[in-house]
This record gives C-alpha cells, sequence and structure tokens, in this order.
C-alpha cells in the first residue's frame, strides 16, 4: 500500500489508481456494525453540519433570481407570475443541485480531504493496516454513502429554501406580491424535474467525495502537502461537479 | 519467531535496505539501532506489509509473509500489534473507545467483556481514569501507554515499537521501556523496536541488530554491545568524546553490571 502512496505519475496513473481505490470500497466490511456506525458519524458531519450554510447561500440565491428576473420583466408583457415559475426550474434544475455541489465541494471536501490526509500523515491509516483493516472500505466506503444519502437531501433543502427566498425578496421589494409568486410556483409542475435534480445530487456528491478522499489518502509528506491536496481536493471536485452538469443535463434532458 | 531472509528495499536507485538477514526470537525484545537513515524504519516497515521488499522474504513461524495473499496476511496482522512512534490514536475516539477498536472490528465479544478487556489492558500500563480522554487531552506518555494498551488487547503475538522514546522525557521514557520489557516477558511475545535511545539499549536489549546504511553491521547482545570493536558501531553508542573516555575509564565495571 505504502508503494502506491509516494508513487506518482501522470493522469492516467491517477486515473487508474482512483478507480482501484473506488472498487476496493465495495469490499466486504470486516464487521457490518462498525461500518454502519461510521457512516452515521459521516451523515452527521456530512449533512447535519452542513445544513445551515446551504440554507443561508440558498436563501440568497432564491431572492436575488428573483429580483432580478423581476427586473428584467418589468415593463415587459410578460405576466409577474412568471418570476415565481422561473425561479422554481432554475432552482430545481439547476442552481439547487450545482450551487450546492460547490458549496460542498468546497467545505465537504477540504474537510475529507484533510481529515484523511491528517490521518496519513500521524500514521493513523497505517495503524488500521497493521490492525488488518481494508482502510479503503473502511475510512471511504462510509463517506461516499453518506455523501450520497444525505447531498440529495441537502438539495431539496436548498430547492426548497432558495424557492421561498425568492418569494420573500420578492414581497419585500415590491416586485411580485406573494401571491402571483405562489401562483407561478405551483404552474406546471414536471416531476421529472424532480427526479433530474436528485440524480444530479447523488452524482455530484459521489464525484465530489471520492475526489477529495483520494486526495486526502493519498497524501504524503508534510502538513504543506496536506494544504495542497485540500486545495486540488476542492479545485477537482468543482471542475467535475461542472462536468458532470453538463454531461448530465444534456443526457437527462434529451 | 520471525525470520529476515536477505531483505531488499530500493526506492527508485536508491538501495535503503541492502540484503538483511535475521531472527528475532519469541519471548525476547529484539532491537533494532542505528543512525537516523540507516534503514531501521524501512525495515520495520518491511516486516510489518507496510512497505513490500524489493527482494527476500520474511517468516512469522515459518509462514512466507511476502508471498501470501491479502486475506492471509490480514490473518497475520490480526497477530501484530505496534506502537507508532507518535502513537497514531484515533483523534475522534476516546481513550477506551481507542484501545476498544480493535475488539469492536474483529470479535464478537459482548460490550461487557469488551470493556472488561479494555479497563484491563488499561490498568496493565498503569493509564486508569483516563477511558473517556481523548488524545489532545493526553501527554506524551499517556498517549504511548494508550498505544500500548491498544497493541496488546487483542492478545498479539508479535509487538512491533517504532521509537517509542521519541519526544518523551528520561524518566518516562524509562517508565514506557520497562513496560515494554514486562510485556514481552509476561506475554511472551516478540517484541522489535526501532531506537537509538541508549537507555533502552542498555535495559532491553535481548538481542540488538546495528544497522548502517541500510546493512546489517553488528548482531548481539546488551553485554556483547559494549565489548564489540565496531568502528561504526562504536563511534554510533559513544557519540562524544566525552563518553568514549567514560567507557574506557569505567569498561570492567559496566560489562559486570550489564551481566547481571
Amino acid at each position: 500500500m505504502a508503494e502506491y502512496i509516494h508513487a506518482s505519475g501522470g493522469p492516467i496513473f491517477h486515473i487508474g489508481r482512483y478507480i482501484l481505490m473506488i472498487k476496493r470500497c465495495f469490499t466486504r466490511p470486516e464487521r457490518a456494525a462498525m461500518y454502519w456506525k461510521e457512516t452515521l458519524r459521516q451523515m452527521s458531519n456530512i449533512g447535519v453540519g452542513s445544513v445551515m450554510i446551504i440554507i443561508l447561500i440558498s436563501f440568497f440565491i432564491g431572492a436575488v433570481s428573483a429580483v432580478q428576473f423581476a427586473y428584467n420583466l418589468s415593463g415587459s408583457m410578460v405576466p409577474m407570475y412568471y418570476v415565481g415559475y422561473v425561479v422554481k426550474e432554475s432552482l430545481i434544475l439547476e442552481l439547487a443541485p450545482t450551487i450546492s455541489g460547490l458549496i460542498l465541494a468546497g467545505k465537504v471536501g477540504s474537510n475529507l480531504s484533510s481529515e484523511l490526509g491528517t490521518m496519513r500523515l500521524t500514521e493513523q491509516i497505517d495503524a488500521l493496516e497493521i490492525m488488518g483493516v481494508n482502510t479503503i472500505s473502511y475510512l471511504i466506503g462510509p463517506k461516499l454513502a453518506a455523501a450520497i444519502t444525505m447531498i440529495p437531501i441537502l438539495v431539496v433543502i436548498s430547492a426548497i429554501t432558495g424557492i421561498f427566498g425568492g418569494l420573500v425578496a420578492g414581497d419585500l421589494t415590491g416586485y411580485v406580491s406573494s401571491v402571483d409568486f405562489t401562483q407561478g410556483i405551483l404552474m406546471n409542475f414536471v416531476a421529472k424535474n424532480i427526479y433530474i435534480m436528485l440524480t444530479k445530487a447523488a452524482v455530484f456528491g459521489f464525484l465530489l467525495t471520492s475526489i477529495s478522499c483520494y486526495q486526502g489518502f493519498y497524501a504524503y509528506g508534510s502538513s504543506i502537502e496536506i494544504g495542497k491536496a485540500s486545495t486540488r481536493a476542492v479545485v477537482l471536485s468543482s471542475i467535475m461537479v461542472l462536468i458532470a452538469d453538463f454531461v448530465l443535463a444534456w443526457l437527462l434532458l434529451n | 519467531m520471525i525470520e529476515v531472509k536477505d531483505v531488499r528495499k530500493a526506492f527508485g536507485t536508491q538501495e535503503v535496505l541492502k540484503g538483511i538477514s535475521v531472527l528475532f526470537e519469541a519471548g525476547k525484545n529484539n532491537l533494532i539501532i542505528g543512525k537516523s537513515g540507516s534503514g531501521k524504519t524501512v525495515l520495520l516497515k518491511c516486516i510489518v506489509g507496510l512497505l513490500t521488499p524489493t527482494d527476500g522474504h520474511i517468516f512469522f513461524d515459518g509462514k512466507d509473509y511476502v508471498a501470501m495473499g491479502m486475506n492471509d496476511k490480514n490473518e497475520i496482522r490480526r497477530e501484530l500489534g505496534m506502537l507508532f512512534q507518535g502513537g497514531a490514536l484515533f483523534d475522534s475516539l476516546t481513550v477506551e473507545e481507542n484501545v476498544r477498536f480493535p475488539l469492536d472490528m474483529f470479535t464478537k465479544m459482548p460490550m461487557s467483556e469488551k470493556k472488561d478487556r479494555v479497563n484491563e489492558v488499561l490498568k496493565r500500563v498503569n493509564l486508569v481514569n483516563a477511558n473517556a480522554k481523548y488524545p489532545s487531552q493526553l501527554s506524551g506518555g499517556m498517549q504511548k501507554r494508550t498505544g500500548i494498551a491498544r497493541a496488546i488487547v487483542m492478545n498479539p503475538k508479535y509487538l512491533f515499537c517504532d521509537e517509542p522514546n521519541s519526544g518523551l522525557d528520561p524518566q518516562t521514557s524509562i517508565v514506557i521501556d520497562e513496560l515494554i520489557m514486562e510485556i514481552t516477558e509476561e506475554y511472551q511475545i516478540t517484541t522489535i523496536t526501532n531506537t537509538h535511545d541508549m537507555n533502552s539499549v542498555i535495559t532491553n536489549g535481548d538481542k540488538i541488530i546495528f544497522l548502517h546504511e541500510g546493512s546489517k553491521h553488528w548482531e548481539g547482545d546488551k553485554v556483547s554491545l559494549f565489548e564489540s570493536d565496531n568502528k561504526e558501531l562504536i563511534d554510533f553508542i559513544f557519540a562524544s568524546d566525552f563518553l568514549k573516555e567514560a567507557r574506557d575509564a569505567r569498561h570492567d565495571r559496566l560489562i559486570s553490571k550489564l551481566s547481571k
């Protein structure tokens, strides 16, 4: 194992090692109860720990979207309840999953990467290996499971909060009344969009968690390297979230 | 018993271990000594399986550890305990949870039995009333003792200690050395300690291997250590002129004391 940590190579090497890491996440656990306990801990870290920032940012994104769209519509022939409709659709299809993905790439990604990097540096991962624990499966598997479960929930919270933010902002600024905004929210509901939102959330959760864990798990050297690994985790996760966003939009909307 | 047979390890073109062969006997405290960069840690990591030797074999009671598959390796690993230089305690777990971790992961013992076992080993390493503390709340010596407790909680056949005294004051170092020695004798385990602390050598050196630039330069016990005429070994032990003069002046007395 340690050879793989000290090894370095080009993109093909990293992609290969990343795929092998993902494969090892799905090996049979030594004791399911311990993995379950760790998954619950990670669900709390990733999910509960990120609720407040998701609510805060989503509220203002919804509010800004409503105000700017209402500004664009003012003076046109388009009825103002369309503000509610557009805010709802843009949040469900794009803003809630993508903005949440990017926020979580920063918050959760750097956290996971530095947690694993520190465990590597302080020989905690070596200690687990010597005990005979499948370290990748035990340390990364529960994080992936927690992210794939909790990030869609966070994205739903984000969409609801964003729409609420739009409603409050429209009403407060006087651009669009809460009655008109609500009418817009309720019009033309497409269930498939919710499915797309949840699919995006699960894929983003998988990508940002696995990439960050990869960076942290294979970090070695000094604390400076852990900082660099965290930066790489955030940058690569963000880029992959945006690429996946495009690919999913293309695949799922066609 | 652990047998290391012609083990070589290279990182790229740099050969760190140059064909080391040695037999570590059961129930004895085996020490690997040598200067920084002599290959001690790499040898220890090869033995426990954190590094794979470039060439050579490592036998645990006759079973070739290098050649075996991951599942068989994991079986052997459950018979190993290791004390790391920095303790390597899990930050998010309390002392009790740290020590209980191998029991939680690999046994089906009821919780009450596990707690009894944890309290037994914590008492054995003289660490009482610390069960609920986190590693960050412990002193260096307490962290080492927690590490030893975690290493012996599964009744290992082999105990590995990487620089057990690093970062400790001389008095605490002696306490840790004595603890390792007592545990080795009490549980009749094969202990391999990697150190450059001369107090450890004098206290715990049932068998001593001296590494120099990746090769085994000398092998013996704590008595023969001071009678050796190996230049590198003498330079390592008596690093200063003061110590060399002290050795020359009190050589006979020192040997007779160690022989007792």
